[in-house]
């Protein structure tokens, strides 16, 4: 075989290819998926944060964390419902449960994780009630139904924010699959700016300490994790060029300046506004943009075939030495 | 307790998916240097699985007017036309003065055609650029004519030459990424150790079609669901042949037990070697690779991704564990960010 001994020579990004046609099939998931990325990490930070203000007495940070989980857990559902291409038959989902299907895993997560949150959230509104009658009993024993309610979803909540990093990398889409170790640091970062942003946007300004240095964490974590994206090889290259690679530096930026604002904003209510929706802005940029990286490495041959004949070469090198 | 193999490495699927005393593992071996492309094949699935029709465009790159394996299409002949000969056989034009290839712009107008296949990514277009090198030769012949090369154009404009063709179908993977990722239960692996698809369960969501390492499963965009090759799974029940092989008339595909598969393949490859081919290898073929070995394996004539194949394919659920400890280190990482993000300070 005379094609062995050239393709020492050629550059890397030099292949064949049948036809110039991908070798997988681009993901089918429309952006609903992406939408849900965002809406699912929002829903679990939220409820983090409505459990931490639960426990440490800041009640008008819990009422925001309880309704923005019930609201993205919401949004989250009908989401992954609206993808399928067989709507009416979600409840499929629910005739088995196997850990070697990320979807499946989340599935049940969200099954958990979703009642909880709505009740967490519904108790919210047991001041409105009557003082008396049946109404009056339901008024009283709601806030402590609440709280159970609130502890359990924020318990599920860190897997509902992370399992979806597997949900990605579990794939043949190459640069989802060979960034498994980064996705789920990026996503649990990710959950958090968009739920410290939502909570510095709509808590009274004496109870959103703890989100100004959640928000701090928050770009730890995503860059401390993240950082490798960006570093490994050949299919790093849809995060840091075209669309998607602008998406996900929007995404690092805006996350910069969401988290620094935050710490700004103590005593502006407008800081912190405006911090809060860079924190969310940087969650939605940063779930497209990782969306769309695996979509665009999916549709060129090049993201397929080339780290695959690297590995083969390497191997039959290591074989003959 | 799983298997230590569960997810990689040797296994034999249907005793490992729990059928007690299963027949054998059966399988496809596709000898693509007898393939004369005649898509016999391809007509014969659709008739008997009744495939909707997949486009009826011309793709304009060459004889290959089906593109890819897609839900509407569950065998798919790959035709290459490549300016070389086949094993040691002396070059047509020899020592005789022969032109340039056809411009690979040719090539690159190819990759960009596509066809309403009625799926969804059904043929998705291709690079240009990749298509233009393809065949790992600066050269494209463009589109085949009728005539032989050089005939109408003199010398300078013809070519030596080589069709490579090659009749592409469901792996029928010992590891099954589909299967493995499907949430619903809708994909299983049958008694014969092959990989099929209840569409009365399926309801749609894609994972499988992202999963595949090989392209292969895809969505019917009238229906929603997913659909591939079933290796007419409901022929074997009743001990007949799946149609593709049936139907084949060089018996390029074969059908048997799979073991037996392989022993004959590797006779084939060890004949076409001492002929003097010695481009021909199996693809697949090997229980220690990337999926565990493939129950639809072949024998080709060039690299596999001159075919449109992955050269090195793993399952994706190898890293699976790996994965949920990444994914369990986050979450732990999170939830202690919030602990400690509200045990301090009030202001």
């Amino acid at each position: 075989m005379t094609r062995g001994g050239e393709q020492l020579t050629v550059p890397p990004a030099d292949f064949a290819s049948y036809y110039g046609r991908p070798v997988l099939k681009p993901p089918v998931w429309k952006y609903d998926i992406a939408g849900y990325l965002f809406t699912g990490g929002l829903a679990a930070g939220s409820a983090l944060i409505g459990a931490g203000a639960q426990l440490t007495g800041r009640p008008a940070l819990r009422t925001v964390g309880r309704w923005t989980a019930l609201g993205g857990v919401a949004a989250s559902t009908y989401l992954l419902v609206h993808d399928l291409g067989r709507p009416a038959r979600f409840h499929h989902m629910l005739r088995v449960a196997k850990v070697t299907s990320p979807m499946s895993v989340g599935t049940w997560i969200l099954a958990a994780f979703g009642p909880m949150a709505g009740v967490a959230a519904v108790a919210e509104l047991a001041p409105l009630l009557p003082q008396h009658g049946v109404l009056g009993l339901a008024r009283r024993i709601a806030p402590p139904i609440g709280n159970v309610a609130g502890l359990a979803a924020a318990a599920t909540a860190p897997a509902l924010a992370t399992y979806t990093g597997v949900l990605l990398a579990d794939t043949a889409v190459p640069s989802w699959h060979d960034a498994y170790p980064s996705l789920p640091f990026v996503f649990a970062g990710s959950a958090l700016a968009a739920a410290s942003g939502v909570g510095l946007i709509a808590a009274p300004a004496a109870e959103t300490a703890p989100l100004r240095r959640l928000a701090l964490a928050a770009a730890a974590i995503e860059f401390g994790g993240g950082h490798q994206l960006e570093r490994q090889g050949l299919t790093s290259e849809p995060y840091t060029h075209g669309r998607s690679g602008r998406l996900v530096k929007a995404g690092r930026v805006l996350l910069a300046v969401g988290a620094a604002t935050a710490l700004l904003s103590r005593r502006s209510r407008v800081l912190a506004a405006i911090s809060g929706a860079a924190l969310v802005a940087s969650s939605v940029a940063t779930r497209f943009g990782v969306f769309e990286a695996g979509r665009v490495s999916a549709r060129d041959p090049k993201y397929t075939v080339v780290p695959q004949r690297e590995r083969l070469n390497e191997n039959r090198s290591v074989t003959r030495l | 307790m799983p298997h230590a193999n569960a997810l990689y490495g040797p296994l034999d699927p249907a005793p490992d998916a729990g059928y007690e005393n299963p027949p054998p593992r059966m399988g496809f071996f596709t000898d693509t240097s007898v393939c004369i492309g005649c898509k016999a094949c391809e007509v014969a699935c659709k008739e008997w699985n009744g495939v909707p029709e997949s486009g009826l465009d011309l793709l304009g790159m060459s004889y290959d007017n089906t593109g890819a394996l897609t839900a509407n299409s569950w065998r798919h002949v790959a035709f290459v036309e490549q300016p070389r000969s086949v094993g040691w056989a002396t070059p047509a034009f020899e020592g005789d003065p022969d032109g340039p290839a056809i411009s690979p712009v040719t090539a690159a107008v190819g990759a960009r055609t596509s066809t309403d296949t009625g799926t969804d990514p059904g043929l998705p277009t291709g690079s240009p650029a990749a298509a233009a090198r393809m065949s790992g030769g600066p050269e494209f012949l463009g589109m085949p004519g009728a005539q032989p090369p050089g005939r109408g154009s003199g010398a300078e404009g013809r070519t030596d030459f080589r069709w490579l063709m090659m009749s592409d179908v469901c792996k029928h993977c010992t590891h099954a990424a589909c299967l493995d990722v499907c949430p619903t239960g809708s994909l299983f692996r049958t008694e014969f150790g092959t990989v099929v698809v209840q569409e009365d369960i399926c309801n749609g969501c894609g994972y499988c079609i992202s999963a595949c390492p090989y392209g292969v499963i895809d969505q019917r965009k009238d229906d929603g669901r997913a659909w591939k090759c079933t290796l007419c799974y409901d022929r074997l029940g009743v001990g007949m042949t799946p149609a593709c092989a049936q139907a084949c008339p060089t018996e390029s595909i074969q059908y048997g037990e799979l073991d037996e598969l392989r022993e004959r393949a590797a006779a084939r490859v060890a004949k076409l070697h001492e002929r003097g081919v010695p481009e021909a290898r199996l693809y697949g073929h090997d229980p220690n690779d990337g999926v565990g070995g493939d129950g639809a394996f072949f024998l080709l004539l060039d690299e596999p991704e001159v075919y449109g194949l992955p050269p090195d394919p793993i399952v994706t659920t190898r890293d699976l564990p790996a994965m949920w400890k990444r994914a369990g280190l986050a979450a732990m990482t999170m939830a202690v960010a919030a602990a400690v993000s509200f045990l301090g300070r009030r202001r």
